[in-house]
């Protein structure tokens, strides 16, 4: 784990990493120049513009690649601060590197996928696409989730799935406490310990679509050393969908 | 029957007909424990929840008929009423954004999302503002394409909840409101039971149908001014810079709040005082928490004028909001503008008698209705039911809104041209005495006819 | 709201370069911090049986002359060390007897810090103009935190800034907003604490003094404040040895830490540990909520 370019995620890449020698490739050295630069190239790709870019040297900045709506793909190389990938349309942007709090946050589609570790509130409120974090989440991870699938191959810290109302979270290693709390509709599947479940979620049987579905998320995930018989599955008990005077306690 | 019998008999006959109205002599309520009171208490013994409902704070607390304007007599000249300008517009925005807000009137339409109101009704308000050149902004739920469509200047809102967030309604807003908070409820969100999702709004928030909604109080991927403005910055960077970015808090601490939101990068904020409505929230909630708009205003006027950002952050204030009075008030006590939520929905027909028939059988009654959440307003405006929304004319409201607000400008005009302004801005807390004590010290203008502000030392020549 | 620092030397060259470094980790955190700014740093140990003292007065030209001849002729002190608006002085005297007499003999001036390594220097106004003004750069030490305040309830003055001492070598920095401070403070005056501000951090530095003083471990007074503290935080303390970290169960405020063969740091925001040297190869991680955290010298391996 930790800081440095990994042997370069997969995940919806065609070609495998990207290396200097491609040519069609728009390299960005944020060193030199303004992260406003960086954006507004990425926000006015249109039809001929670059399909592949490489960032350089974002040293922790924030909002690096936020608020691409174009079918290209991004390689950041290093650690990048809060919200990298903000509201991600169609792009694939792979961070090579640890992320701040809000990676992902509000993606509607595509993927982005981080070597290292994300902070807090990864994929908050993200509404479509693919989130994968090689390494761990820490807390909040997929709050208020509204379509996202995200898949942690590490684990997650805590009030992980805050409110989750749609998608799938997918966590190879441990949760926190507090799991789940509110949820909604989300489908949470962890491998490892959980430490504690939030209000209103529970364990659910994994039977054979479960099983398929999860299998096919680790897969567009890049993650094929994890079987998914082993991951027990949570989600709503629906009991706080409607308010009885018992359940006052929960809330 | 004996004189002294049917002399009974009479006054038993006035008794009944006195207690069919509810009073006999020697009926005597309690002040704490009035009719309302009792009646909440037991409901509370039956449900075992708070009560929700919408509408704001009903309580009287201190409010701008308190103030009193100081027109024009000998020392000071008025304008004449039509051939002497009094100017109305203002520029919302202009401190960093490309695109700042050019509106011809400082009265905007505040958030109310389409989930609380109908589809119709949004439209009217769209409709309404665009004829006078003001904005309306979203609420909880999301831009609607009717709302867009409808509306010349929108604000797009981003709340803790996030439903329908997405960069294409944020990059097709005309500006971006941040809400931290708002005046019924600051620091509310919590479960919010009993609030019914109709199918629409189910889809655009991405929730189950006919389930409960609860609302988070914390955004999900920031806390507190320091991360704020690195939120905003990543709001301006999907935005290219364009648009004006508001922050929006309910009044509690509005100095300190006002100096955050400006050194967070707010290019305005938007002050919700308590008495501001909502579509529903804990009846605890709206009463009992915040302060009043009136006590609001000065203290985030100083925080501006410390930071020397008056009129370079602009302020807007809202939360019971009424007439072109509280307009000129507002603006008197250094606001660059004014906000109606609840005015300007009983503006397009809400709570009108002409709905009391339809009210009756809610068991509620025009100037009363409050139970905006339970979705069966007679009017078409607060529901999702496609039938009572179809008595909505979106056209009518649009024109009763905009007669509203011209009738609002022109009443501040009026107030502004007797006390010799050229501008609604130039209105001053100078042109200003308070009725009562409490009223002078919130808004620090002395008491009519003397030079006393309560709680500072400064004389004031009257 | 605010922005921390802080930087432990495993090297030489690093402690040399201390002062630097930390100014570029303040620098970055200036924009969630632009109202003042300060730093304690640990360097330079007074010789046995005297203590260094750290002094605020803002008033340009203060006699500091005068100050260090009368010290002298009470205890035994050497020419002080001054920096913009503070002196730091070392007295052939206990810290309880020094602070004593100062506060008789001049009220006017405030002692920022005091113990055998500890120099606290705070100022208002932007960490930049403070990286200057107190000729950060030139500083070298073991280690050091720093910090930058975005001021939210009370005033932007330097006595309103961090670090606060907390103690003999002891300061705390503090990310967050408490939400039951005034109470406490209320307590902690009844037990002799004092206070100068109405700030929230000022509290938990006056907790952290508190329940060392009636015999608690670093660890068990952090501890106490997840049990007796109610808001959010990252603190940030350090120590003669050291520093140590906590946040607080719900964490909403961010915390990043970093190690390399030359050092140990911490900050708010990944982008201050970024300009640290070797900070590509370092190894990133973030402190759990709830659990103290604690970096010593003699634990380093």
């Amino acid at each position: 784990m930790g800081a440095g370019a990994g042997p370069g995620l997969r995940v919806g890449a065609d070609e495998g990493p990207v290396t200097a020698a491609d040519v069609t490739v728009r390299t960005v050295d944020l060193a030199d120049t303004p992260l406003r630069e960086l954006n507004a190239g990425l926000h006015a790709v249109n039809g001929d513009g670059p399909r592949r870019w490489r960032v350089l040297n974002p040293r922790g900045a924030h909002a690096v690649a936020a608020g691409i709506d174009a079918e290209i793909e991004v390689d950041v190389e290093g650690h990048v601060g809060y919200y990298c990938a903000g509201m991600n349309k169609r792009a694939v942007v792979r961070v090579h590197g640890n992320c701040g709090p809000g990676a992902a946050e509000n993606i509607m589609s595509g993927t982005v996928a981080v070597d290292g570790n994300a902070s807090q509130s990864a994929g908050a409120t993200g509404r479509g696409g693919l989130l994968v974090i090689r390494g761990d989440a820490a807390a909040r991870c997929g709050i208020s989730m509204k379509g996202v699938d995200i898949v942690v191959r590490g684990s997650v810290g805590h009030m992980s799935a805050f409110m989750a109302q749609k998608g799938r979270l997918v966590v190879c290693g441990d949760a926190g406490d507090a799991l789940g709390d509110s949820i909604y509709e989300a489908q949470l599947y962890v491998r490892g310990n959980v430490a504690g479940l939030g209000a209103d979620c529970v364990e659910k049987e994994l039977d054979e679509p479960h099983v398929a579905e999860l299998r096919d998320l680790l897969e567009r995930a890049g993650i094929d050393d994890c079987d998914p018989a082993e991951f027990r599955r949570y989600g709503s008990e629906r009991r706080l969908y409607n308010f009885q005077v018992d359940d006052a306690g929960s809330y | 029957m004996t004189e002294f019998d049917s002399l009974g008999k009479a006054r038993d006959q006035l008794e009944r007909r006195a207690s069919r109205r509810g009073w006999r002599p020697g009926l005597r309520e309690s002040a704490l424990f009035d009719r309302n009171v009792i009646h909440e208490i037991q409901r509370a013994a039956r449900e075992g929840i708070y009560d929700i409902r919408g509408f704001g704070a009903k309580r009287a607390v201190p409010h701008f008929d308190d103030l009193l304007f100081l027109g024009a007599s000998m020392s000071r000249y008025p304008l004449e009423g039509y051939r002497e300008r009094c100017d109305t517009d203002v520029v919302l925005g202009d401190r960093h954004a490309a695109q700042p807000l050019h509106l011809d009137i400082p009265i905007t339409i505040a958030g109310m999302s389409f989930g609380a109101l109908s589809g119709p009704a949004k439209e009217a308000l769209g409709r309404g503002a665009s004829q006078v050149g003001t904005s309306t902004t979203t609420g909880d739920g999301g831009m609607t394409p009717e709302e867009r469509e409808h509306s010349s200047v929108l604000v797009y809102q981003l709340l803790p909840s996030r439903y329908g967030m997405n960069p294409d309604d944020l990059r097709r807003a005309d500006a971006i409101e941040i809400v931290v908070g708002q005046g019924a409820k600051p620091g509310g969100g919590g479960v919010l039971l009993g609030q019914k999702i109709s199918d629409r709004v189910a889809e655009m928030r991405d929730l189950p149908k006919g389930i409960d909604q609860r609302s988070a109080c914390r955004h999900p991927d920031w806390t507190g001014p320091d991360d704020l403005e690195i939120k905003i910055h990543e709001l301006r960077e999907i935005t290219d810079w364009e648009k004006p970015i508001f922050v929006k808090i309910g009044a509690t601490r509005p100095y300190f709040d006002v100096a955050l939101a400006v050194k967070a990068g707010a290019d305005v904020v938007v002050l919700d005082g308590m008495q501001g409505g909502t579509a529903a929230t804990q009846e605890v909630f709206i009463e009992h928490v915040g302060i009043p708009t009136m006590a609001a205003v000065r203290p985030a006027v100083d925080a501006l004028q410390d930071l020397d950002m008056h009129r370079r952050v602009q302020l807007v204030v809202s939360g019971g909001i009424r007439s072109g009075a509280d307009v000129a008030k507002v603006l008197a006590l250094g606001a660059d503008a004014a906000s109606i939520g609840v005015a300007a929905i009983v503006a397009l027909g809400d709570n009108s008698p002409q709905h009391e028939e339809g009210y009756a059988e809610i068991a509620t009654s025009a100037g009363y209705y409050d139970d905006w959440h339970e979705g069966r307003d007679p009017a078409g405006i607060s529901t999702q039911d496609d039938d009572l929304a179809a008595r909505f004319d979106p056209r009518l409201g649009g024109r009763r809104l905009a007669n509203y607000l011209r009738t609002m400008v022109l009443e501040a005009q009026t107030i502004a041209r007797a006390c010799g302004k050229s501008h609604l801005h130039n209105l001053e807390p100078e042109d200003l005495v308070a009725l009562s004590v409490e009223a002078a010290a919130m808004a620090r203008v002395p008491l009519a006819g003397t030079s006393w502000i309560p709680g500072t030392e400064a004389v004031v020549n009257t | 709201m605010c922005g921390i620092a802080g930087l432990f030397s495993k090297s030489l060259e690093l402690s040399e370069g201390l002062g630097g470094n930390l100014a570029e980790m303040l620098l970055q955190l200036s924009d969630r911090g632009p109202d003042s700014a300060g730093v304690a740093f640990y360097r330079d140990p007074g010789p046995a049986g005297s203590c260094k003292v750290s002094l605020l007065e803002p008033a340009p030209g203060y006699d500091w002359d005068g100050v260090r001849d009368a010290l002298s002729e009470a205890f035994g002190a050497g020419d002080p060390e001054v920096r913009a608006s503070h002196a730091v002085f070392v007295v052939e005297a206990k810290a309880s007897e020094a602070e004593r007499w100062l506060r008789e003999r001049y009220p006017e001036l405030r002692v920022m810090s005091a113990g055998q390594t500890i120099e606290i220097y705070k100022e208002e106004g932007s960490p930049r103009r403070f990286v200057e003004r107190f000729a950060l750069r030139d500083m070298q030490g073991s280690h050091a935190l720093g910090h930058t305040r975005m001021a939210t309830e009370s005033r932007v003055t330097t006595e309103h800034s961090h670090p606060f001492s907390t103690g003999l070598d002891l300061c705390l920095v503090h990310n967050g907003s408490l939400s039951n401070h005034n109470r406490i403070r209320q307590r902690l005056r009844r037990e002799g604490i004092e206070f100068r501000t109405d700030n929230d951090s000022e509290v938990a530095a006056g907790y952290l003094t508190y329940r060392l003083r009636e015999g608690a471990s670093l660890e068990q007074a952090l501890e106490g404040c997840l049990e007796d503290l109610d808001g959010f935080y990252t603190f940030a303390v350090g120590t003669v040895d050291g520093f140590a970290v906590l946040r607080d169960p719900i964490a909403c405020k961010p915390a990043v830490m970093a190690e390399t063969d030359d050092w140990v740091a911490m900050a708010s925001e990944y982008r201050a540990i970024a300009v640290l040297p070797g900070a590509e190869g370092a190894t990133v991680w973030e402190p759990e909520p709830g659990r103290v955290y604690v970096w010593e010298r003699t634990k380093v391996p």
